[in-house]
């Protein structure tokens, strides 16, 4: 009950993973140092940035605002797990290519993150609706508008792929 | 901006949690971690035990009972902002719940830690004060309830026992038709709300208030009822002139100054959105609820 490490076992982009993890390790560090995927990005580390969000169980969150032992049993999805294959984007990726939605890359996972949801959601949002949707996400390149329009398009091809 | 060792306990039970508290030394209560996990990745606070309350079954839910709405402790603003009874019953609240944080935020932030940690400028504290809520809380000799006007007892201060876990909270409803309004101020969308202002309005056939309630956040260090507001208004038509004259009273809030805003600027903020919510609640008067609060 009192241990300070404690084995944590969770599905991350569809595959198992177990392992030990101190109980005062965010989810953020578990996802990067334990499991490897370092495509999770840790700016602020207090909640402010956005840049570390994953979808946990389908929902958006910040991974250093989560303990990992808090993520026993759940199901994770980082920006590693957005592409369908090695060989494809997902459309929502492409149209961050195509629209110059990238800049230095270092806020683009959890961008990619929150619009997954967000999109989801909400398939056919305004552009007052997706700048308040990565408000939550800061980009020091300041690259908002192609971002905001990477968003917008990618709500086009999402709907034409799914109709 | 690591969080500094402690020992972490999971309880499944409310009973199982208040025995740990009672028993452990120097422990704190993990609800959402969207407030208490920042502190503790910049050390704010060194607890020597986590008391997780993530596992515990049935503190979660949205009920109607006895013609109050009833919220469980761990239910996610996210939950709130989404519920057709909310929006139906509490409109106010889901157009407060919107300004919180960020959907990242929402989606673990939960009603409870929200009202625990009482942030003067959390909008969930803020509604609290404007619905005069009931705050249960749950400690080894069985639950109490206590009143909102009782609760904050000085800044980021609620009048919980160090043995006792908030679990649960109850709204009661304005009748339907009453006009609402939650408008707050930051920088920027989602930031916290440097001051905010939430009006509950009703009226009779001829257009007079007869109830209202005016709260300001985020200015103060708890949430202020204007009751000066409440007073000048009750009784009479809210004309455009009468909503500005009452509301110059907040000006007159003991308001706090931080790196965000001298004091001054709080107690002018506070002015203008009362005023501003007031109106945009007195248009509210009479219809129904909007399909879409944000």
């Amino acid at each position: 009950m009192t241990e300070l490490k404690r084995t944590v076992t969770l599905t991350v982009n569809g595959k198992r993973y177990s392992a030990e993890a101190e109980v005062r390790l965010t989810l953020a560090d578990f996802i990067r140092h334990t499991l490897g995927l370092t495509g999770t990005h840790l700016g602020c580390e207090h909640g402010v940035c956005g840049a570390c969000t994953i979808l946990l169980d389908g929902q958006s969150a910040r991974s250093c605002l989560m303990l990992a032992v808090q993520a026993d049993g759940h199901e994770i999805l980082t920006v590693e797990g957005i592409a369908p294959n090695d060989k494809e984007l997902h459309p929502l990726q492409e149209a961050f290519r195509d629209n110059h939605g990238l800049q230095c890359g270092f806020c683009t996972p959890g961008m990619l993150t929150t619009l997954l949801e967000f999109l989801r959601d909400n398939p056919n949002p305004t552009e007052k609706e997706v700048r308040i949707a990565i408000s939550g996400n800061l980009c020091r390149c300041t690259g908002y508008q192609g971002i905001v329009n990477a968003a917008l398009d990618a709500a086009k091809r999402l709907q034409g792929a799914g109709a | 901006m690591k969080p500094p060792p402690f020992s972490y306990h999971d309880p499944r039970t409310v009973a199982d949690a208040i025995g740990l508290l009672g028993k452990l030394e120097n422990a704190k209560l993990l609800a959402g971690g969207q407030s208490l996990m920042p502190m503790l990745n910049m050390r704010y606070v060194l607890p020597d035990h986590v008391i997780v309350l993530n596992r515990i079954e049935g503190l979660s839910y949205i009920r109607e009972t006895g013609g109050a709405i009833e919220i469980g402790a761990m239910t996610r603003q996210r939950e709130l902002e989404f519920s057709d009874l909310i929006r139906s019953k509490l409109p106010l609240m889901q157009e407060a719940i919107f300004q919180i944080g960020h959907r990242q935020t929402r989606n673990r932030g939960t009603i409870g830690g929200s009202l625990a940690h009482l942030d003067p400028a959390a909008e969930l504290v803020t509604l609290g004060a404007a619905f005069d809520a009931t705050v249960v809380v749950t400690g080894a000799n069985g639950t109490r309830e206590i009143a909102f006007a009782d609760f904050p007892v000085a800044y980021m201060t609620p009048a919980i026992e160090p043995s006792e876990i908030l679990t649960a909270v109850r709204f009661t409803p304005w009748p339907a038709g009453h006009g609402f309004a939650f408008v707050e101020f930051s920088r920027r969308h989602g930031d916290f709300a440097i001051t905010s202002a939430a009006v509950l309005l009703t009226a009779d056939g001829a257009g007079k208030i007869t109830r209202a309630s005016v709260t300001i956040g985020g200015a103060a260090a708890t949430p202020v009822r204007a009751r000066e507001v409440e007073k000048a208004l009750t009784g009479q038509t809210p004309t455009p002139e009468l909503m500005r004259e009452a509301c110059e009273s907040c000006r007159a809030i003991e308001a706090i100054e931080d790196i965000h805003a001298p004091a001054s600027y709080r107690q002018h903020l506070a002015a203008v959105l009362s005023r501003r919510a007031l109106e945009k609640a007195v248009t509210r008067i009479g219809q129904p609820v909007p399909a879409k609060l944000h």
